[in-house]
Order: C-alpha cells, then structure tokens, then sequence
C-alpha cells in the first residue's frame, strides 16, 4: 500500500470526519443534556426527575455504545471501499 | 449451611475454576506472555476488558459514592464509560495496527526517543502500582468482612492467587481468568439488584426501576428518595451542582484519563485485526454497561432502604431503638465500618444531616448530632443483607467484589511488569536479550511487582485514598495526548513529545500537591482542599483535562519551533492510519 496515493489521503479524511461527528454527539450528550443544558431541559420529566438526570445516568452511557458500534460498523466499511482492509 | 460455609464454597470455587484456567492457558513465547499470542476474540476480549476496567472502585465503591451525592456522581458515571468512545476512534485501532507489545515502546518508537520512553514508562508504573494499591486492599477488605480472616492474610491469599495465574500465563492466563471473572462479577452485581429493584418497583430491571413508581408510596422513587433524605437535612438527591464548569472538567478528566491507562490499552493488542480493536471497545462499553445501568439504581434504592431501615414509621415518627437494630447493622459495626454513638442519650438511632441549615429542626427534636457514620463502601456489600437476600445471595456478593478486584489487579500488574521486562530491560539495560530470557524477565518482574503490590496493600501510604486523582490526572496530562498526537499529528517530534508530556504531569501534579499536599505528605498542603481555594472552582480532581491542554499546547508550539521529524517517522504515522498489514507487523 502507498500511503501517500490520493485514495489513502481521501480515507484519512473521511476517517476524521466520522470522529469529528461522533465527538460532537459524544460531548453533547454527556456535558451537553447531562450537565450545561440541564437546566434547559429540566421541564421534560422523567419518572420523578428530568431528562437531563436521565442522560447524565443512563442516555449518555447508551448514547456511547450506539456510537462506537456505527464507527466500527461505517469504519469497517470505508476500509474495505478503500481497499486499506486487511485480507 | 452457615453463612460462612457458604461465603468459603462461594470464593474457594471461584479461585479453583481460576486457577485451572491458569494451569491451561499457559504462556510459551513473549507474546503469549505480553499479547494473549494476538489471537482473542473481539467479544472475548470485550469481556476481558469489562473484568480488567471495572475494580473494587467500580465494584464496591462507585454505588455508594452515588448514593452518598447522588447527581453529582454522574461525572463518575459518564466518565469511566465516555472515555471508550475515545479509545475506540483516536486510540485503539491505530495501536493495534502499530502492532508492537506496550505503551511506552509506541512513544519511544514513534518520537524516536529513549527518554520519551523513559518517560511513558515513570508515567505508566506511578499511575499503575498507586490503582494496584487499591485493589489489593479492596480484596483484603472483602476477605475480612466474608472469610472471617484478617486482611492481611487475606491479602495474602490474594495475592498467591493473582501470582499463579499471571506470572504462569501472562496476559494469555489474565485474558481467560478476567473472562471468568467478569462472568462472577457481574451476576453478583446484578441479583441482588434486581431482587431490591422487585421489592421496591416491582420492575425486575434495576436500571428501569429506578424510573419507575415506589410501590409503599406510590410515588416515583426518586421523589420518594427526595422527600425522605431532604426530610432529615440532606440535599435532594437529584439535586444540581454548584459548578457545572468543575462537573465538566472532573468528566472530561476522567474520560480522557480512561483512554490513557495503559493496562486498557495493552488489552486491544490481544486481537487479531485492526477491526477487532474497533468491534472490541464496542462490546467492552456493552459489558461494561450492564454493571454502570445497574449501579445508579442500586445506588438509590439502597439509599432508600438505609433510611427506612433506619426510620420505619416515616421520617417525622421517632427512629428505631438501637437494641432493635436489623442483624446486618450488628454484623457490620463488628468490622468498623458502621459506628453508632448515642450522643441524645435516647437509645433511637438518629441520622441525619448535621448542618447549621438542619440545626433548628434538629435541637426541636431534641437531636444532639448524627449518630449512625455508615462508610459508602459497604453499601454494594452489604445490599443483600439489607435486602434480607438468602445467604447464597451474600456468598455470591463476596466471590464478585474479589474477582472485580483480582481482574484488575492483574491487568495492572501486567501492564507493570511488560514496560519492566520489555521496556526497560530489553528496551535500554540489556537490547540482546534472547526471547527465552525476555520471558522469564517478564516473569520475575510479575513476581516482584505482586510482591511490591501486596506490601504496599497491606500498609497503605497516605495516598492510596488519592488514586482517582493521581492515576487519571497522570494518565489525562501525559499518556493520552503523546499517543493521541503520534497518531494524528505527523509535525509533532521528539523535542515537543518530551516537553509536552513533562509539562502536562508537572502542572497536573503540582496542582493535586497543591491541595493534597507535596507527595501526599500530611501537612505539606499550601492551600486548604475546599471550593472556596480552588482556582476558578475547579477541584485537584478535575485538573487532568487542563493538563492535558498544557501537554497538546506545550508539544505543538516546541515541535514547531524545532525540526520536522524524519521521513521513516512520518511513513510510520502514516502506516499506522490504515489497517492493511497488522497481521504482519506484529510479529517483529
């Protein structure tokens, strides 16, 4: 494999981009609902508290695994279209 | 059968199935030794890395530090599970591709440098041996409490455990114990939470339950928590925090501080492929998961249950006798971990918050004073008592908390023992070891370390209470963001690596010394450990984030101010970016 072939940069690229957007889901459910936004979100109950409660015991720790398993799922993917997969 | 009978049946039967492990799944070469021979099993390895990550802390403490502070304690929760999204995108895949044995010998490879190895190799045997600390004692306190032996000798059967398995089987033997193990851990962490969650809900998910309607009161059990604790002084349970900013950076610490902890990072060199490592932190966040949705239920429901133990007739009715205390409470005032002290004179059990905004109240009742000082840590252990759980319930509790806290010890103990043997001794004092030696090497390491380990469990110094800050500040401010910028940045050299890593553990630590003192050392604090001192309110144990942000800044602005690294360094950091040919690169 060349790593410097305009296909091994395009990967790198899309490689960053999936992160890039997964990060933002992963700070905005945790720091985000879970502690900054709380207040905001403190008029949805749930069962005796708020959504904000939920997300910072629950909702992000879900939201974590969901997010790891479409990066490895869309990953696993990109290096086979890439042709970087190991056979 | 007595409950001791049980508890021995319960322990001894878990130590023989890991001792057999052991004896099958022997080490023959280093990289059976360091790497499990690279051949586990995605899920496998998952499950190996839920036993490894999760200690007594989360075992044993976490439910009760929750219960004690309620929302606050989320920071807790989020941060030990955010922490894998971070290993599973900017870590994990790229280490695994590198292919090489441990952490410091990717720092010193990729940044050209001895001394930046050197370094990797202080930051990961500080930040390692303090967690191991807590882990032996947490075994020994689990002995104690269950087998009716003193904790040493506990500690010492501990320890002859942990030392057949993985010295025997190196990582190879650790990887199947922890399988094992978290099959024990996690079953008796989850029975005797859905028995409580039965009871209380009547939903048999604990994590469910914890949503759902208080069946004696009718109302939703975190309003029914709310009211009972705020009914004797206490905060609300669900409660905002006064800083979020502190809430955000102690998260955002920990998290980070997860995703640099060597002995994590070494188990996603175990697997086959680069796309394994990715499949790996998937499942090791799901098993991991099953305990950290359980915990903040068992968390409030206990606390729930403590203060109907405690207050049978409502909080606005007298508390109970002491003479009529439950039998769980007699058992645990044996060991210390519960007190009582009859300050009013009136033979009732009185808790509650001894606050000056209580104080009123408190003198109407004629209360003289909290008399009832349960220490947190009980809490998970003694959940089934509380629970009245038959006594299989209670065996099972004790042989999970030891496999939490042997799992752990091990992973750690590996993680020491591999940048000994691997790092130093063949890295810099001895390069022309031979394979057969380096084996051994790595052996008599194990051996010295548990040693060490042991010791040090039984006579704790002063900063073993200190772990949380010391391991993930170190592992925040040094390891994560070197790894992170040798993977995503090719401009970064070995000046900048060095600078960088020593400017981020330097200002991390002398913040935590700061407060906690100079090397933990009573006394030598400059400032009082309390909000009000803290620089923008941010506590010692949030610091590792801004320590981190010292390191990324310090390592850009030196590496750009001096020259670029080679060309065979920046083909390495390209190499390591795609997956194709990970098999081949391990076997060097």
């Amino acid at each position: 494999m060349s790593g410097h072939s305009y296909d091994a940069e395009k990967y790198w690229k899309a490689n960053l981009r999936l992160i890039f957007g997964s990060l933002i889901v992963w700070a905005l459910v945790s720091y985000g609902f879970g502690i900054v936004l709380r207040p905001m979100l403190s008029g949805i109950p749930i069962g005796g508290t708020d959504l904000g409660f939920w997300f910072a015991q629950q909702g992000s720790i879900l939201t974590f695994i969901a997010l790891i398993f479409h990066y490895a799922w869309r990953m696993n993917r990109l290096d086979k279209q890439f042709g970087v997969d190991e056979e | 059968m007595s409950q001791f009978a049980i508890n021995i049946l319960f322990v001894g039967g878990s130590f023989l199935i890991y001792i057999l492990i052991a004896i099958w799944a022997k080490a023959g070469s280093t990289k059976d030794f360091y790497v499990a021979g690279g051949g586990i099993h995605p899920i496998t390895n998952g499950m190996a890395i839920g036993a490894d990550w999760m200690s007594a802390a989360s075992f044993i403490s976490m439910a009760g530090i929750i219960a004690t502070s309620g929302y606050a304690s989320s920071a807790y929760l989020m941060g030990w599970t955010g922490g894998y999204v971070l290993l599973a995108m900017l870590l994990a895949p790229y280490l695994r591709k590198f292919g090489k044995f441990t952490v410091p010998e990717f720092i010193g490879d990729r940044f050209y440098s001895k001394k930046a190895r050197l370094v990797a190799v202080i930051c990961l045997i500080v930040a390692s041996l303090t967690y191991v600390i807590g882990q032996m004692a947490g075994a020994g306190v689990a002995f104690s409490r269950f087998l009716e032996v003193d904790s040493t000798t506990g500690l010492m059967i501990a320890a002859v455990v942990i030392f057949i398995y993985s010295v025997l089987g190196g990582m190879k033997g650790i990887t199947y114990t922890q399988v094992a193990q978290y099959v024990v851990l996690i079953i008796a962490y989850t029975i005797p939470a859905v028995f409580i969650s039965m009871q209380l809900t009547g939903n048999p998910i604990p994590a469910l339950g914890l949503f759902s309607t208080h069946i004696d009161s009718g109302m939703p059990i975190l309003d029914k928590l709310n009211q009972v604790i705020t009914d004797v002084g206490f905060n609300e349970y669900t409660a905002d925090v006064d800083s979020h900013l502190n809430m955000v950076l102690f998260t955002l610490t920990l998290m980070i501080g997860t995703a640099g902890l060597p002995h994590v990072i070494i188990r996603f060199f175990t697997v086959p492929k680069v796309a394994d490592a990715r499949w790996s932190a998937g499942w090791a966040l799901v098993f991991i998961a099953l305990l950290y949705l359980t915990a903040p239920a068992v968390a409030s429901m206990a606390r729930l249950n403590l203060m109907t133990t405690i207050y049978p007739d409502g909080t606005a009715a007298e508390p109970i006798e002491y003479d009529n205390r439950p039998q769980w409470v007699k058992e645990w005032e044996v060991t210390g971990l519960i007190k009582f002290v009859d300050k009013n004179e009136d033979g009732r059990i009185q808790l509650y918050n001894d606050a000056p905004s209580f104080q009123a109240e408190a003198d109407t009742r004629g209360w003289k004073g909290n008399e009832l000082d349960v220490n947190r840590d009980i809490l998970v252990l003694a959940n089934p008592e509380i629970a009245n759980l038959p006594g299989w319930v209670i065996g099972l509790i004790a042989a999970g908390g030891l496999a939490a806290a042997l799992s752990t010890a091990a992973g750690l103990l590996l993680a020491i023992s591999s940048a000994i043997s691997h790092d130093l001794i063949k890295g810099s004092i001895n390069p022309g070891i031979t394979e057969k030696g380096e084996l051994m090497a790595a052996r008599i390491a194990m051996a010295v370390t548990i040693v060490v380990a042991t010791y040090l469990g039984a006579n704790p110094p002063g900063f073993a209470a200190q772990v949380v800050a010391l391991a993930f500040g170190i592992a925040a401010a040094s390891l994560f963001p070197t790894l992170m910028m040798g993977i995503f940045s090719k401009r970064v050299n070995n000046t900048g690596a060095v600078a960088g890593m020593l400017c981020g553990l330097v200002f991390t630590l002398s913040y935590i010394f700061v407060y906690k003192g100079w090397f933990f050392i009573p006394g030598t604090a400059n400032l009082a450990d309390t909000p009000a001192n803290w620089v923008l309110g941010i506590s010692p144990l949030s610091i590792g984030a801004i320590g981190a942000v010292v390191n990324f800044a310090v390592a850009f602005a030196v590496s750009n101010a001096t020259e670029e690294p080679p060309v065979e360094i920046q083909e390495l950091v390209e190499s390591v970016r795609y997956p194709r040919g990970a098999g081949q690169a391990q076997d060097h």
